[in-house]
């Protein structure tokens, strides 16, 4: 769940001014303090992840990434993923094109809506696809009449991904769109485009970073997800088992191999949060920079939005 | 942002209704079932279930453990919004960018490595040994998870009001013979204080409902170390399908109170900015 596509003050000229300056002792505690901090809950526990994973040697773990259960929890979090993160992007860019170009009543209430699984526990989510379609459920008798498992099977887990990765390509998108306005989108429909030739030309390339940004955000949470996941799994090893499922069940297996395993399993999803967020810093840097060359370029760009960056950001944390 | 004429644009019909669409069967539909089996369950059992001691424990330990998690976030997460925004030092854009670890590294793992890390063997729990404190598989071992899993919150909440705090006003203060540490409580502390507040409460709101990392280093024991969403899913391996819709119900409605609580907040803090 992280922000918007922030965009920090890039020339800000800070000169040295004495007077609203701490004192350096003041300051050397405070910084001294926040790295600290950094290290203990944040640097850490992530180079903890590849040490522990390689502690017993290279062989150890290759050999735990190339068991067969290992290497069926990798597919099936891929597959899940493949579904999940095409659909809440398609539903992303219909959301934001309708909420972004035109005025509604009640457009508020539907972002917040569109909002409400960030809100909900993983544990909850995954239990109201369990009172729909488990045994006990409202479509249960039907469902084991017509022989369909939904529930501790990889349907219910592709729905319970899609539940709590729903809002995170929309909400980066509608602020994006918003900004971009629909002038172009006009000029382009008076010039003879079609729609969906305006949407591919026009209105695409313009929100594409903010597209990209909220589809890595949407695939870490997805291949990620535990809670959510782990109700509706039935954990069955090599049927029904994703990377963190396999974390867990290896992490409570007895031998010292499998709490070796359960990081070497771990490190492949430490290696995704790397890169994620390598990805996202990279994306910030860009449209921070395509944002100052725009306002060097003239002052024919719209501003950006009346809400503050902050409101933003505090809504799509949510 | 200028509004015009916006009924040029096609395509109003399709994307609302596949929004629409969508939202309903993704969304709604599974919350209003979960909703509807609730009140199935009558009101009498619901309060029996939801409210049974086993279940009392684990919100108290939930609220509690969450809370002390956003008190630790909103000390540090301040300072470290504050020395990233404000100093300049070696490595500054590195630990910028490690802030969000926790939104990008799946809880799973977060739970283990720190499971491993405050465990008797672990390498954290040396600086707690001395004391006789128990970290891992005990309440401390949750508050530290939850920690862990809310700490971008307050600091990405607060990182921008300060980027917008007027360096004029803090100068003009000490121009008036203020002290920095006067000045700061005086006319920094305020300003920050509504976002400060908002970012608590989205902490809080997102430690309430947090299972993967938890379960890894706490011991999971019922009336001691068991949170809300383990009861939930230890009711539901029981088959007591009663008393798990209702506790997650019971937190359910907790996350919608949060949620217009944060929004309201939001309110608030945004007309104490420029």
């Amino acid at each position: 769940m992280a922000g918007v596509v922030r965009r920090k003050n890039q020339g800000s000229t800070l000169k040295s001014q004495r007077a609203s300056e701490e004192s350096p002792f003041a300051k050397w505690i405070l910084i001294t303090a926040a790295l600290c901090f950094v290290t203990v809950f944040l640097l850490l526990p992530l180079m903890n992840v590849f040490y522990q994973a390689f502690s017993k040697g290279w062989q150890l773990y290759r050999h735990s990434m190339l068991e067969e259960d290992t290497i069926h929890a990798i597919k099936l979090t891929l597959a899940i993923t493949a579904i999940s993160v095409p659909l809440n992007l398609i539903f992303g860019l219909a959301a934001s094109w309708a909420i972004a170009k035109f005025d509604f009543p009640g457009k508020t209430f539907l972002i917040s809506l569109i909002d409400l699984p960030f809100a909900v526990s993983p544990v909850v989510a995954g239990l109201m696809f369990v009172v729909l379609f488990g045994r006990q459920g409202y479509f249960g008798e039907w469902l084991d009449a017509h022989d369909i498992k939904i529930i501790f099977a990889v349907p219910g887990m592709v729905l319970a991904t899609v539940f709590v990765t729903f809002p995170f390509v929309a909400r980066e998108l509608i602020p994006v769109m918003q900004q971009t306005g629909s002038e172009q989108e006009q000029a382009a429909l008076t010039l003879g485009a079609s729609g969906w030739k305006t949407f591919w030309l026009v209105t695409l390339p313009s929100v594409k970073w903010g597209l990209i940004y909220g589809v890595i955000l949407c695939n870490a949470r997805a291949m990620g997800e535990f809670g959510a996941v782990s109700v509706v799994s039935g954990h069955i090893a090599g049927q029904t088992d994703t990377i963190p499922l396999r974390v867990e069940k290896l992490f409570n297996g007895a031998s010292a191999a499998s709490g070796v395993a359960a990081f070497a399993v771990a490190s492949l999803l430490a290696l995704l949060a790397l890169v994620t967020l390598f990805l996202k810093t990279f994306l910030e840097w860009k449209t921070d920079r395509d944002f100052a060359r725009a306002q060097e370029a003239g002052p024919a760009v719209e501003p950006p939005p009346n809400e503050s960056d902050t409101v933003i950001l505090a809504k799509s944390l949510q | 942002m200028v509004r015009r004429n916006f009924n040029a644009l096609p395509g109003f019909g399709l994307t609302m209704g596949f929004t629409l669409f969508y939202l309903s069967a993704i969304v709604l539909f599974p919350m209003g079932a979960l909703l509807l089996r609730a009140t199935g369950v009558g009101w009498h059992e619901f309060w029996e279930v939801a409210f049974a001691p086993r279940a009392v424990a684990a919100y108290k330990l939930t609220f509690a453990a969450s809370f002390v998690a956003a008190c630790i976030n909103a000390v540090f997460g301040s300072i470290l919004a504050w020395v990233l925004v404000r100093y300049h030092f070696r490595g500054k854009r590195v630990i910028d960018a490690l802030v969000d670890i926790p939104f990008a590294l799946p809880t799973a793992v977060a739970g283990l490595t720190l499971a491993n890390l405050f465990n008797q063997n672990g390498w954290l729990w040396q600086f707690f040994a001395p004391f006789g404190i128990k970290t891992a598989y005990s309440e401390i071992g949750v508050v530290i998870a939850l920690t862990f899993v809310s700490m971008p919150f307050i600091v990405r909440t607060l990182q921008p009001v300060i980027e917008g705090l007027e360096r004029e006003v803090e100068e003009a203060a000490a121009t008036l013979g203020a002290g920095r540490f006067r000045t700061f409580i005086k006319v920094v502390a305020p300003t920050l204080a509504p976002t400060l507040v908002t970012g608590f409460a989205l902490s809080f709101a997102r430690a309430v409902g947090e299972y993967g990392s938890v379960i890894f280093i706490s011991s999971n024991m019922q009336f001691k170390t068991e949170i809300t969403p383990l009861v939930i899913i230890s009711m539901l391996e029981q088959y007591e399908y009663g008393a798990a819709i209702s506790i997650a119900v019971v937190l359910l409605i907790i996350s919608f109170v949060m949620l217009i609580v944060i929004n309201f907040l939001e309110r608030w803090a945004s007309r104490y900015q420029t």
